[in-house]
């Protein structure tokens, strides 16, 4: 999932440490963008934000000089972003106006299954019957239903969501980046999949269907082709 | 294996990381439970949809004085 166009990550280390101007603009091209969009996940305010992201740049300019190297140059600029996030996003929260985070409490996946062997759900997950399953992940509408699902999540599940899924670090790196354990690591992600996939699934199915299918009656018969 | 057992593996069978000897338990259940399957089915369009959200690299407004701020530092550290 990486487009990483550089030999190796020591490779660009090397170059990083040993003053490379185009090598450290580089990594700020390609970061700016996941980092933004991470530190969001910490506060509400837009200029929080960015401040949030200007400083961890500045400790990532002290730092290299310190960096090991243990973890690749990604993963430990993003344990900077939330170091500094944390801290500055609670200093914010204390001084009143803007919430750390969106305060939803963490709620448990909204489905379960019945506890028998096979098949015994409270609820049955309804096929899609796309013609073309691809259409769902390319539509601009689809990734709006997603891009909000993913707003909407409670923050842990969110920060989790948005480096595996969207940045697409490994488990490990994300455990380093939040100081997770694997086992909440894995919690935190299914319970936001299950979220994301659920709004996923109100769309396909009271959004993209045509009306005057499920008016037409008759019923159950599965996906007798025709959405568009 | 049931559905629960199963839906807790669907995680790390999206990144083929399924432990060895849960593979063909897994395998079977999906075999036999339509709703699983369904649910596997959505639960891996959601994460392509996820992936779709990535921020592409793009320019950064302060970069030249990120750089800048870089090259004190390289110096810094040399002295």
């Amino acid at each position: 999932m990486r487009h990483d166009s550089w030999e190796t990550e020591a490779d660009r280390l090397v170059r990083l440490r040993a003053g490379d101007e185009a090598a450290f603009a580089a990594l700020v091209e390609e970061l700016h963008g996941p980092l933004l969009a991470f530190a969001r996940t910490f506060t509400a305010s837009r200029a929080l934000t960015e401040e949030i992201v200007q400083e961890t740049w500045l400790a990532v300019i002290r730092g290299l000089a310190r960096f090991e190297g243990r973890s690749s140059i990604r993963t430990w600029v993003f344990s900077i972003l939330v170091r500094r996030a944390r801290t500055m996003a609670v200093r914010e929260a204390r001084q009143g106006a803007i919430s750390a985070g969106n305060g939803r409490p963490d709620r448990g996946p909204e489905w379960s299954p019945g506890l028998g062997r096979v098949g015994l759900w409270d609820e049955t997950p309804v096929p899609w019957h796309l013609d073309d399953p691809a259409s769902l992940h390319q539509g601009a509408e689809a990734l709006e239903v997603v891009n909000a699902a993913l707003e909407a999540l409670p923050e842990a599940q969110r920060q989790v969501v948005l480096l595996r899924d969207v940045e697409g670090h490994s488990s490990e790196e994300a455990c380093n980046i939040l100081q997770l354990s694997e086992t909440n690591q894995r919690v935190l992600l299914h319970r936001g999949r299950a979220a994301v996939r659920r709004a996923l699934d109100r769309y396909v199915r009271d959004g993209l269907r045509p009306v005057s299918r499920s008016s037409s009656g008759g019923g159950t018969e599965p996906g007798g082709g025709g959405e568009k | 294996m049931n559905c629960h057992e199963t839906i807790d593996l669907m995680d790390l069978s999206l990144e083929d990381a399924l432990p060895a000897d849960a593979r063909a338990g897994f395998a079977e259940h999906l075999d036999e439970c339509p709703p699983c399957r369904v649910y596997l089915a959505q639960l891996t369009e959601a994460v392509r949809s996820l992936a779709r959200l990535a921020t592409p690299g793009r320019p950064h407004p302060g970069r030249d004085d990120l750089v800048r701020q870089f090259r004190e530092q390289v110096k810094r550290n040399l002295n």
